[in-house]
């Protein structure tokens, strides 16, 4: 990019009072909207994640069947909704980059990968340890478990495939064609538990029928979703931002931006 | 310690909020890493005319 057109879109953004998305798609413009934006997400994660810890452990009673042991799903099912929108999030910024060719959607889509593998992981893990005293056993290969495993492996995949890949924007090209294909995997894991006779129990949560579970159970189930959700906006404002140093470097904005400009030429 | 026990689930119930912590402070620290060593490598590159 050129030094000129960075300062010709300053200037107009300046004259126009508001900031257009045309605009914000462009990496100079977004660095700072990023940087502005990731504490605020931060802090509303922090303060969420203490919200749903003190409803999780001091206000909600003990199950009646599962004991204490249930207090598993306030990690275990914000996480797991995470790493199937996270890939969804994904997905569209990956449409975007393939479809109008832009730097900063194929940049958002890579930012989103290692948290979704990391929620991926947690639920997972999670899962395990919520399995052994509800089911007796950590591990089963049913449909469930298997493609939430396979979701893993996409993310592992992405990642592999970006690393293989020395130009950036074949890069975007190749993880973007993946992610979309990867997609189909998601209403799968979603359905899996009515497709199939699976040892996962069905959805006590959904958006038509009425929750199948007390209601403080659920409010910390959602408050840690929405911090799950909150962290992993500010995670991924914070490591686009790095992204866009990395591939932008030598732009004449960052130079200006590092208080570089002329210095190293 | 009756808070610690979780009702004989202790190993489970911490067990899965430990891992989860240690995931999210390693996420934390990497990423912290990361945005390190991306201002270092902006720095040390010279401002060249055409995007990269």
């Amino acid at each position: 990019m050129r030094p000129l057109g960075g300062q010709r879109r300053g200037a107009s953004r300046k004259r126009g009072g508001s900031v257009n998305l045309y605009q914000l798609a462009s990496p100079a413009t977004f660095y700072p909207f990023a940087g502005k934006l990731a504490p605020w997400f931060a802090i509303a994660a922090a303060l969420l994640t203490i919200a749903g810890l003190w409803i999780g452990f001091g206000i909600a009673p003990t199950d009646f069947q599962q004991g204490e042991a249930y207090r598993i799903i306030f990690i275990h099912v914000p996480t797991a909704w995470m790493s199937m929108f996270i890939y969804l999030v994904m997905g569209f910024w990956s449409i975007l980059a393939l479809t109008f060719n832009t730097r900063l959607s194929a940049m958002m889509a890579q930012s989103l990968v290692p948290s979704g593998a990391l929620m991926t992981f947690i639920a997972l893990w999670t899962g395990a340890l919520w399995g052994r005293p509800t089911w007796g056993t950590y591990w089963a290969w049913d449909a469930r478990m298997t493609s939430e495993l396979i979701l893993l492996f996409l993310y592992f995949g992405v990642m592999a495939l970006r690393n293989a890949i020395d130009d950036a924007r074949r890069a975007d090209r190749a993880c973007a064609v993946l992610t979309i294909v990867g997609a189909v995997n998601i209403p799968i894991i979603y359905f899996s538990v009515q497709w199939w006779n699976t040892l996962h129990q069905g959805a006590s949560v959904s958006m038509t029928a009425a929750p199948k579970m007390a209601s403080i159970m659920l409010m910390g189930m959602l408050v840690m979703a929405f911090a799950a959700w909150f962290y992993t906006i500010a995670v991924s404002l914070w490591r686009v931002q790095a992204i866009i140093l990395e591939r932008e470097r030598g732009a004449g904005w960052i130079s200006a931006r590092l208080g570089l400009a002329g210095a190293s030429r | 310690m009756n808070f610690l026990a979780m009702g004989g689930y202790g190993f489970y119930v911490w067990g899965a909020y430990g891992v989860t912590a240690i995931v999210i402070a390693a996420e934390i620290m990497s990423l912290r890493a990361h945005r390190r060593a991306a201002a270092r490598l902006a720095a040390t590159t010279p401002q060249s005319e055409n995007s990269p």
